[in-house]
């Protein structure tokens, strides 16, 4: 079971700079870890992390085992027109995840 | 002899009840926190206790069981049926003849009503359907069941919270009762207030219950910790709530 809670501003003025914040649930299982009896916990992370504005791409950024689980993630884009937000988190073992968010912009 | 021995009895006694803390004293573990920690609690779309409520709320309207029954379908929507249950959990169960916290309640309904397997404790889904129903009460006073069935097992939690244990011999009064204003190396000691259960522990990277919590305390002073669903472990968060009893339950809280 996954779920995402994403955070976007319904409004915005034309030329505004808004946060965008997005937070999934996922284990984000290192790698390095061993079990109580000596085996190897096998890699299970989210590796990559893409926003786009209307089909455009407006962030990306590739995950590594350091980061928590959970991973919370915040940026900003300057808003210039109506529309969509969509988020797409990529994993190991086939994880894929997507959430979107409609903005509008006056 | 047999008068040093009651002066030192009594002494010890009047250091047990002094170390109690006063009602306008207590305080939530959130009051010890960073601001930026208290940030991340107070958003919705910041703390991750959310995703589990989010899932909880799939859950819950969810079929399962050889009675093919969801939560639902007895219950209706958890916004108005479960409203105010989590704050008076631990309740008495008059099958079992004891306290039952909301996980073993959970449960309960899950064995008797559903006629489903139960949840493993610290399991995903068992956290999220707790952590739906005691987000319900957020904001609502902890109100423990006035229920004089109840009170032996409340002594016994106490006693339990006074007990010395463990190869450190320390009670969970020594740091919760008597110390909570010091640190524990760079950590806060807290009050133990447990206000926020199931609560997302920085340290843990999820969700986790008051028995994890408890668990992880007795493994702390190198005591043998109780089993979970032990009776223990109920008798001691019972008392926890009593402790707390008039404090807003937080759930889904934030700690680090």
């Amino acid at each position: 079971m996954a779920s995402a809670l994403i955070n976007v501003p319904r409004r915005a003025k034309r030329g505004d700079i808004v946060e965008l914040r997005a937070l999934t649930s996922h284990i984000m299982e290192t790698g390095y870890r061993r079990t109580a009896a000596g085996e190897v916990i096998p890699r299970d992370i989210i590796t990559s992390f893409t926003c786009r504005y209307n089909g455009r791409e407006i962030f990306r950024a590739d995950l590594f085992p350091a980061i928590s689980a959970n991973p919370y993630l915040s940026f900003f884009t300057t808003a210039t027109e109506s529309g969509t937000f969509a988020f797409e988190w990529i994993g190991d073992n086939g994880f894929s995840q997507t959430a979107s968010a409609a903005i509008t912009v006056e | 002899m047999r008068a040093i021995g009651a002066i030192i009895a009594a002494l010890l006694l009047t250091i047990a009840q002094a170390g109690e803390i006063a009602h306008d004293q207590r305080r939530s573990g959130y009051s010890f926190m960073a601001p930026d920690t208290k940030a991340m609690q107070d958003d919705d779309t910041s703390n991750p206790g959310m995703l589990w409520v989010l899932d909880g709320e799939a859950l819950w309207t969810k079929r399962i069981g050889a009675a093919d029954k969801a939560c639902a379908d007895c219950h209706g929507d958890a916004a108005a049926s479960m409203k105010g249950v989590a704050a008076r959990y631990p309740a008495f169960d008059k099958a079992l003849g004891r306290p039952v916290d909301l996980e073993q309640r959970i449960n309960l309904c899950r064995t008797e009503h559903q006629q489903a397997p139960p949840l493993d404790y610290e399991g995903h889904d068992l956290l999220a359907l707790t952590a739906l129903i005691a987000h319900q009460s957020r904001g609502m006073p902890i109100a423990p069941a006035d229920d004089p069935q109840l009170e032996p097992f409340l002594a016994e939690g106490r006693a339990l919270f006074m007990q010395r244990q463990g190869q450190l011999n320390l009670a969970c009064t020594n740091c919760h009762d008597d110390n909570w204003d010091k640190h524990l190396a760079g950590s806060a000691i807290t009050q133990g207030q447990p206000t926020g259960y199931p609560m997302y522990r920085l340290e843990w990277q999820t969700l986790g219950s008051l028995q994890r919590r408890l668990r992880g305390c007795m493994t702390g002073i190198r005591a043998q910790a109780f089993s979970y669903g032990a009776p223990e472990l109920v008798e001691l968060e019972l008392y926890l709530r009593s402790r707390a009893a008039g404090m807003p339950v937080e759930t889904p809280a934030v700690r680090p």
